[in-house]
């Protein structure tokens, strides 16, 4: 029980940034690019995303040593599809308007490759806790990666940030942001920044273990 | 209604493409999209399985659906993967050439998002059999299309000059920014309706 609770940390942490399902495994692009022409709409996508794979996560691992593991691909899609079945009419109930804005992509959780990935690589083999610890980091990091790419998004393409006014009245959209070329744009350049982040990240830790001699990592 | 058929055909196949301007589809699209051969031969395998797609969709929304609405969703991705697991079995029987030739990608499609996307559109926009088919193979076509697109940029890239960051995935977005700016110029096609 100890070891386990000495995981419980990093595997909550690591999907936020180590492991982030947008930025480092390049998963689940579909909804990252399609709904976050606005924050809000991310925000409610990333919570929607995070519901399904924290409840998803906890039956399959609950369940893991009953499914058999020649249908095992079938029952995660079942149990995934019920939740987001759950989740989409639980929007359409409370956020009518954000959920008519993206309806087919609120559907389109199902086949989000992160929730399926997370139970397939993590749920399926670890206890209950573990699993909900790491689909709750995944679902934050997939939360924050979407937040991020529609702050971008909306406030260089409309000029508002969660529907507030950021610039003057002079300024003028750059609409083609929140278009969909603007998505591709806006992903592509991020992931160029965090690769010259990591380079220049890597620079610097070899050049430290040179100066001070340490011990080669 | 030919002429609605051709509305629905085209603005499927270029206005609306499902890769570039609602991004589905995009993990065979980054991730396949290295060699023109594979690129074409994938998006064979995938318009066939929309066709197939389209057709189960129509039947589960007249026969079944009716009277359970809320099992839409669990409906559609079950029938849609035991479908396309069943036709595999019927054409590594029967056609043994085809089969190899669509190799691993046949069973893989099924997780692709453009599929359980073209039965939410179909339902939604209340298609028929007719309209379903040819909102399938239209689909299907602009599938391959920006796949072919992006497969044949990519092979001229690995050739030229490129700065050692941009290689791969970064560059792979811009470049498909640049081809979904393109296929905007398409919204005008019929007169902006």
């Amino acid at each position: 029980m100890s070891a386990e609770k000495s995981r419980f940390v990093p595997e909550l942490t690591k999907g936020i940034f180590r492991e982030n399902p947008t930025f480092v495994q390049v998963l689940g692009m579909c909804p990252a690019l399609a709904v976050t022409n606005s924050v809000m709409n991310g925000i409610v996508m990333g919570i929607a995303t995070t519901f399904v794979l924290v409840m998803s996560s906890l039956m399959i691992s609950t369940l893991r040593k009953v499914i058999p593991s020649q249908v095992r691909i079938s029952t995660y899609v079942v149990v995934i599809a019920t939740f987001v079945t759950v989740a989409d009419f639980t929007l359409q109930a409370l956020l009518p308007a954000a959920h008519h804005e993206m309806a087919a992509f609120i559907a389109l959780i199902v086949v989000n490759c992160v929730i399926l990935g997370r139970a397939e690589a993590f749920a399926s083999k670890n206890p209950i806790l573990l699993s909900i610890a790491d689909a709750f980091g995944m679902g934050v990091g997939f939360t924050l990666a979407l937040v991020l790419i529609g702050s971008v998004r909306e406030v260089l393409g409309n000029g508002t940030f969660l529907g507030h006014q950021v610039f003057g009245p002079h300024f003028e959209p750059w609409v083609v942001m929140i278009l969909p070329p603007g998505g591709f744009f806006v992903l592509g350049v991020l992931l160029l920044g965090l690769a010259k982040l990591a380079e220049v990240r890597s620079r610097a830790s070899q050049r430290r273990s040179q100066t001070t001699g340490g011990e080669p990592r | 209604m030919s002429a609605k058929l051709l509305t629905i055909f085209f603005s499927a196949l270029l206005i609306n493409n499902f890769t570039l301007s609602y991004f589905l589809g995009l993990c065979p699209f980054f991730g396949v999209s290295g060699r023109l051969q594979t690129a074409f031969r994938l998006g064979i395998a995938n318009t066939f399985v929309l066709i197939i797609t389209s057709l189960a969709t129509w039947v589960l929304n007249t026969y079944v659906l009716v009277h359970a609405p809320y099992l839409a969703l669990i409906a559609y991705i079950l029938v849609i993967a035991s479908t396309v697991q069943f036709v595999e079995m019927v054409i590594k029987k029967t056609l043994p050439t085809l089969f190899r030739a669509l190799g691993i990608y046949l069973p893989l499609i099924t997780t692709n998002c453009a599929i359980l996307a073209l039965a939410l559109f179909q339902t939604t926009r209340g298609y028929g059999l007719v309209e379903g088919l040819v909102f399938a193979v239209a689909s299907g076509l602009g599938l391959m299309l920006a796949l072919v697109l992006m497969a044949g940029i990519r092979e001229e890239a690995e050739l030229s000059n490129v700065p050692r960051l941009l290689r791969g995935t970064a560059m792979s977005f811009l470049i498909a920014g640049i081809l979904s700016l393109a296929f905007m110029g398409f919204a005008g096609l019929f007169g902006g309706s």
